[in-house]
């Protein structure tokens, strides 16, 4: 029983601290559930709020991406059509200068390389050089042919003036008329006139004319027997030998008629030193390749100190007054500040020299 | 003594001799060029001469009786009467044949040789430059020889000399040594020759005349420089009165001079063509006949093968006519070949040129050379290549109808060719086709499908409409019979 008791008075205890406990426990737990509750609250609130912060954040960021974004396109396309522009003016201005560059080689070809007008005057130039030098061709040769047949003519004559002082012996006489003279023709033959008119042939002149011809010929092509050439000429004949202690005739004609064989001094020629001389050196100089000297080494010469004239060292050195600037500059005595202004205008053309199209190619 | 001189001068009157007799009478002779008598020696020499000059055996014999050493050793020694026969007796051994030439150089003849040259006698000048000349021929080593003895800068001094004969002697001289090669021809140029030998052509003998235009050429053909050198002398326009010449080997050789100097540049040709000789040189073929024209006509050719407008200058001084009086006129085959190799040159730039030969009436004649069994090949050749190259060009359609009736395919096809680009064009000249005979022609025609031949015929076809090809094509007349048998008349 003691022990019931202990036990129940152990156990109501332990209902009653169980039981405070429990209540302690129902209320930490309500305390909990509270806490619970509110933190949820809380936080869920946080969020919202965080959220809502956020969002508005967005809606900023996306309105400025918007803004950049359209501008950069904006810009992208602006570069696009001033591209588009640039390559159709290109494509315009290549166009004009296709036309441009068509008329001019059209023109130049047809006006230098293949000049149509000037060929055609060529081509009449060569006929009317061709008649002329026909022409002229044609009155060469009938020169030529005149020149001839005079030739001819003019051996025919003398043929037969020489037939005809030859045959002088056929010339009619008072009493005998010659064969040329028939006394039934009325006038005489002109072979007839022709001997009354020549002078008879004298015999001496003939072999004399041979002899020389023989001379100049060629021996391999001569048909005659050579003659055999005296080795001495010999003495007159006829002559009585004179009387008296007279040498040979032969011999004194040899020693009077012995030819000079000068000593080599004689021979030689006064001034034959000076010509060999000349001769050597002229030997020379057209041997000698090149004609100038030797030139002394370029940098020989290069020790040599400036010695500045006097005129252009000043007192401490050199002057610059004739290198460096021309003309004295005083400058308080200008009037105005601006420079000469120049009387011709200056030339525009030469202005636009290198800017011949406008400044919109270079955009890109 | 008077014996042995009566010997001598029997031997060197007889010519002809068996060469059995020769060989024996030259073992006679040579123990009397030693003679003391300086005439016997003289006359031996010369027969001597006579004999080798006569017989390239009997020169054998001179060579290998060792009598070229004796002559040689007394040619420095003897007078001139002596040396002129030596120098003959050089001459005539040498000029048979390069080996006897050889000999000659060999036993060291020419340093003698040019010695001679040297001498105050003309006539000794002469024989020596004339063996010179004989020994140079042959080939370029013995020219080469002649020249390193020294022999050019005398030679063209000797050139100077009044004496016609000496200057005809020494000209052709350079001419032979000139005509190997251009060294030979430059050595020549370098001693001066070119300004002697352009005075000369002014002289009136003929004979000079013909040795100076010789060397004048055969210095200009080698190359361009040598040909602009030849010009600067300032020939032109003297050498054209060389072409009006009464001497046939004047004219021929004027116009070989002419010729080596047009073939090299257009600008040579021009100044030629501006110097009014092409007119000269038509003349020139024009009053010559045979292988005198030949020069010439390669002239043309030469010229008008340079540029289209040269061409067209040959063609205004009238010189398709006498061309095509050479091809028909002339019985050598070489001639007709180069009259038509100059024909295709002036015919084969533009149509212009191409209608001015077909007017001529040329193209029928070569077609006929061309077909000719009998002509040669090279003719053969040359006049289908001047055909190939006018008809390429040619559009004048009058002077191609003819053709298309004797043609061979190979040429049918050019002429075709050239009736189908201008007949889509020109319908007077369809008609004339058409009434010609033409289209009936190219209907018969068989022409393998495919080939270009019956790619032209069918554009010739086009041109025309249906039923008048139909009329024309062959076997047209059985097609129609053939239809009027089938025919049912309707009653």
């Amino acid at each position: 029983m003691l022990t019931s008791n202990v036990t129940f008075l152990f156990s109501i205890s332990t209902i009653k601290i169980f039981t405070t406990f429990c209540i302690f426990r129902s209320v930490d737990e309500y305390r909990k559930k509270e806490y619970k509750a509110a933190v949820k609250i809380q936080s869920w609130f946080r969020g919202c709020r965080v959220r809502a912060y956020i969002r508005y954040l967005n809606n900023m960021i996306i309105i400025i991406q918007k803004w950049w974004r359209g501008y950069q396109g904006r810009r992208y396309f602006r570069k696009m059509v001033e591209t588009a522009y640039f390559i159709m003016k290109m494509n315009f201005y290549n166009e004009m200068a296709v036309r441009i560059q068509k008329r001019w080689r059209g023109y130049y070809v047809r006006k230098y390389t293949h000049n149509y007008y000037a060929l055609k005057k060529y081509l009449e130039a060569i006929s009317v050089n061709n008649e002329i030098v026909r022409k002229e061709l044609n009155e060469y040769a009938e020169m030529k042919e005149k020149e001839k047949e005079k030739k001819d003519l003019e051996k025919k004559e003398k043929e037969k003036e020489h037939q005809a002082r030859k045959m002088h012996y056929l010339l009619s006489t008072e009493q005998i008329a010659g064969i040329y003279n028939s006394p039934f023709s009325k006038s005489a033959d002109p072979m007839e006139l022709l001997l009354r008119k020549s002078k008879p042939l004298s015999h001496s002149q003939q072999p004399a004319k041979n002899h020389l011809i023989c001379e100049l010929c060629d021996r391999s092509n001569c048909t005659r027997s050579p003659t055999f050439p005296a080795a001495q000429p010999l003495p007159p004949i006829g002559r009585q030998k004179p009387q008296g202690p007279f040498r040979d005739a032969a011999e004194v004609l040899r020693q009077r008629y012995k030819p000079l064989e000068p000593t080599l001094r004689v021979a030689a020629s006064i001034n034959s030193l000076e010509k060999a001389r000349e001769e050597i050196k002229r030997e020379e100089w057209r041997n000698r390749v090149h004609d100038n000297e030797f030139l002394p080494f370029s940098s020989y010469h290069k020790n040599e100190k400036y010695d500045p004239s006097i005129h252009r060292s000043g007192k401490y050195g050199q002057e610059t007054y004739g290198v460096k600037h021309f003309r004295e500059v005083q400058p308080k005595k200008w009037i105005a500040d601006k420079d000469f202004q120049t009387v011709l205008p200056s030339i525009v053309l030469f202005e636009r020299f290198g800017k011949t199209y406008s400044r919109t190619g270079q955009i890109v | 003594t008077q014996r042995n001189t009566q010997f001598t001068e029997d031997v060197t009157t007889l010519k002809m001799m068996k060469t059995s007799q020769a060989v024996g009478v030259m073992a006679l002779l040579r123990p009397l060029l030693l003679d003391v008598v300086p005439t016997i020696q003289q006359t031996a020499a010369l027969a001597l001469g006579r004999l080798a000059s006569y017989n390239d055996e009997l020169a054998e014999a001179v060579v290998k009786g060792d009598i070229l050493p004796q002559l040689v050793c007394s040619l420095s020694e003897q007078n001139r009467f002596y040396k002129k026969a030596a120098a003959f007796v050089l001459r005539a051994v040498g000029k048979h044949s390069p080996q006897l030439a050889q000999a000659i150089v060999q036993c060291g003849a020419l340093e003698t040789l040019v010695i001679c040259l040297e001498d105050f006698d003309p006539g000794v000048k002469e024989a020596a430059a004339w063996a010179l000349g004989y020994i140079a021929r042959h080939n370029s080593e013995l020219s080469q020889a002649v020249v390193d003895a020294g022999a050019v800068p005398l030679l063209v001094l000797c050139i100077q000399e009044p004496e016609i004969a000496l200057k005809r002697i020494a000209a052709s001289t350079l001419s032979d040594i000139s005509k190997h090669s251009p060294e030979l021809a430059q050595t020549v140029v370098d001693a001066g020759a070119i300004a002697h030998l352009a005075q000369m052509i002014l002289n009136p003998d003929a004979k000079l005349k013909r040795q100076v235009l010789s060397a004048l050429s055969q210095i200009a053909k080698h190359s361009v420089d040598l040909a602009e050198l030849v010009v600067e002398a300032e020939i032109f326009p003297v050498v054209l009165t060389c072409l009006k010449d009464s001497d046939e080997y004047v004219k021929k050789n004027g116009a070989t001079l002419t010729r080596e100097i047009a073939k090299h540049t257009p600008e040579l040709s021009q100044l030629i063509v501006n110097a009014g000789g092409v007119a000269a040189v038509i003349d020139c073929i024009g009053s010559c006949r045979g292988t005198v024209r030949l020069p010439g006509i390669m002239m043309l050719g030469y010229v008008a093968a340079h540029s289209e407008n040269l061409s067209m200058a040959v063609i205004v001084s009238k010189g398709i006519p006498p061309l095509c009086t050479c091809l028909i006129e002339e019985n050598e085959d070489h001639i007709k070949a180069a009259a038509a190799w100059a024909l295709g040159q002036v015919g084969r730039h533009t149509p212009e040129h191409a209608r001015a030969v077909a007017v001529a009436n040329v193209l029928p004649t070569l077609l006929s050379m061309y077909m000719d069994t009998h002509s040669s090949e090279d003719l053969q050749v040359k006049a289908k290549k001047a055909l190939k190259n006018i008809l390429q060009k040619c559009t004048y359609l009058p002077a191609l109808e003819p053709l298309l009736h004797d043609a061979p395919p190979n040429i049918l096809k050019h002429i075709v060719g050239q009736f189908s680009k201008v007949l889509p064009h020109d319908s007077k000249a369809r008609r004339l086709f058409v009434t010609t005979g033409g289209l009936k022609k190219v209907q018969e025609i068989k022409a393998e499908p495919g080939s270009l031949l019956q790619e032209y015929i069918n554009t010739i076809n086009n041109c025309y409409p249906e039923e008048i090809v139909r009329y024309y094509s062959p076997g047209y007349s059985e097609i129609l019979l053939e239809r009027v048998e089938n025919y049912h008349p309707v009653l």
